[in-house]
């Protein structure tokens, strides 16, 4: 029976772990991420799920295992945070790399130094590049949601990539919400068998996994990974097509709020969309034609969908929870000005850095952005395009 | 170098090789700036260069060193260096191809 329930965020986590019943999970625990993967062991432990739980020594060791796992033929998923996915990052690019379809919960956390275990995008933005597919997530329902349709997308015989979701860390990992759950048979019959694709188990059929590939056939595997994921984009929203039909809810590549007649908006991923939106709402109320967009799907990057969205504006601002030290704007910025680039009439663009080390993210904060929006508007143009919000200078 | 060079939509999706023993498409004897040059004469059968060979370039025929794969022989010289001082049968020499 489908349910629901007052659930934080790493238990809507553990939650859809149980429902689809992975062969193996090989995970270590690290805040805010440990309480999804613990109660995860806990149905192992309980035989609610039939998983082989590997309690690895380490993150490299996990994502390791992970990819061994997933080439042998089994369903595999493990879940990280911050350093965490920082140690794992040599075994990422080989995950991506191999096909090997893990899936993988990231509750994003800041980087040390100086020690930080609150929110940022610093893990997932910095393992952007991975070859992996990324998909973010507002809360602790798009988490659910998100996880189950990664298994379906990750291994699909078309794409067959692994697939990171991430929520924010604490924000949305530890806060309570309700969360409309699907009935147990529906997510069996939703993510399917796995099916399995050169494994390393066949004996009849004996397999190679891992082998160099120099000067004469390194760009071409690179060529094959870089069609795979460019093409899952079609496959993305199929996969949300099917989801919504049994769900009733409905996912696109990325989430449109009053965008349609909007002159202002917004470019923000994760939990503090939900806060934008509130302002938004609060603007709109006042006359003002101010909108969001919160991209879904990082990797693949939805470039030509995210430039038709946003072609109208006067005006938006790209805010993200992390720096891109020393580069020309951080990362959600300069994929989105690079996409907005040669239109014949663009759109005046900000890029702020806002909440880093899990800073709240006030009311007042996003609308002295949308001030910000109006004065360029005003001006006719950027004096400063990139800065800190809530900084003490 | 293999013999029948893939594309990217020929190659096995995640770079698998499905052919066992494939590498012995991939002639390292193109590598070879010295060549080993082995006298019958001087050895002694001791077989050291045969155990030593990292690609296995030796032929034994009757116990004995009958030959040299220079398909394969990157001319790395161990088999000249394992050679006992004594005996130095076989000599790196200068490959002109």
């Amino acid at each position: 029976m489908p349910r629901i329930a007052a659930m934080t965020g790493n238990n809507a986590v553990s939650e859809a772990m149980r429902q689809i019943n992975p062969d193996v999970v090989a995970a270590y625990p690290i805040t805010p991420q440990t309480e999804a993967v613990e109660e995860f062991a806990e149905f192992v432990a309980n035989g609610l799920v039939k998983t082989q739980y590997v309690p690895v020594e380490s993150e490299h060791s996990s994502m390791s295992a992970c990819i061994g796992s997933s080439a042998a033929g089994a369903r595999t998923m493990t879940a990280t945070s911050s350093a965490g996915f920082a140690l794992m990052w040599e075994m990422l690019p080989i995950a991506a790399g191999l096909r090997t379809p893990v899936i993988m919960y990231v509750a994003n956390r800041s980087l040390s130094a100086p020690l930080n275990i609150h929110c940022g995008h610093d893990d997932t933005m910095g393992g952007r590049d991975s070859g992996w597919i990324q998909i973010y997530s507002e809360n602790a329902q798009e988490m659910y949601d998100n996880l189950i349709q990664a298994v379906r997308i990750g291994e699909d015989m078309d794409i067959r990539l692994p697939v990171m979701v991430s929520m924010d860390g604490f924000i949305t990992t530890h806060s309570v919400e309700r969360v409309d759950l699907l009935d147990d048979e529906a997510v069996k019959k939703f993510v399917g068998e796995f099916k399995m694709m050169n494994s390393l188990l066949d004996v009849d059929n004996p397999i190679t996994i891992g082998a160099c590939a120099l000067q004469d056939y390194y760009t071409e595997a690179k060529r094959q990974h870089s069609e795979a994921i460019l093409n899952s984009k079609a496959k993305i929203l199929e996969v949300a097509e099917e989801y919504a039909k049994m769900s009733g809810r409905k996912y696109g590549l990325f989430e449109s709020y009053k965008l349609d007649d909007a002159e202002y908006a917004l470019v923000i991923i994760n939990s503090a969309a939900g806060v934008a939106k509130m302002v938004v709402n609060e603007l709109r109320a006042k006359g003002l034609k101010v909108g969001l967009l919160k991209p879904r799907i990082f990797r693949p990057f939805p470039a030509e969908e995210i430039k038709n969205a946003l072609k109208h504006l006067k005006a938006i601002a790209v805010m993200d929870r992390v720096d891109a030290f020393g580069a020309g704007g951080t990362p959600t910025f300069t994929e989105v000005r690079s996409a907005m680039y040669g239109l014949p009439k663009q759109p005046l663009m900000v890029n702020y850095i806002y909440g880093l080390g899990g800073r709240d993210i006030r009311l007042e904060d996003i609308n002295k952005v949308f001030q910000k929006l109006f004065d360029v508007v005003k001006a006719g143009k950027v004096d400063k395009v990139f800065d800190y919000l809530t900084v003490r200078e | 170098m293999a013999k029948k060079i893939m594309n990217r939509h020929e190659m096995p999706i995640g770079s698998v090789i499905k052919d066992p023993g494939c590498s012995m498409q991939y002639e390292t004897g193109g590598w070879r700036n010295l060549k080993p040059v082995h006298d019958a004469k001087k050895c002694i059968n001791c077989l050291l260069c045969w155990i030593y060979c990292p690609e296995g370039c030796i032929k034994v025929k009757d116990g004995k060193i009958a030959d040299i794969d220079l398909k394969y022989c990157k001319g790395c010289g161990i088999c000249a260096e394992e050679c006992p001082d004594k005996v130095k049968a076989i000599t790196m020499i200068e490959d002109k191809k």
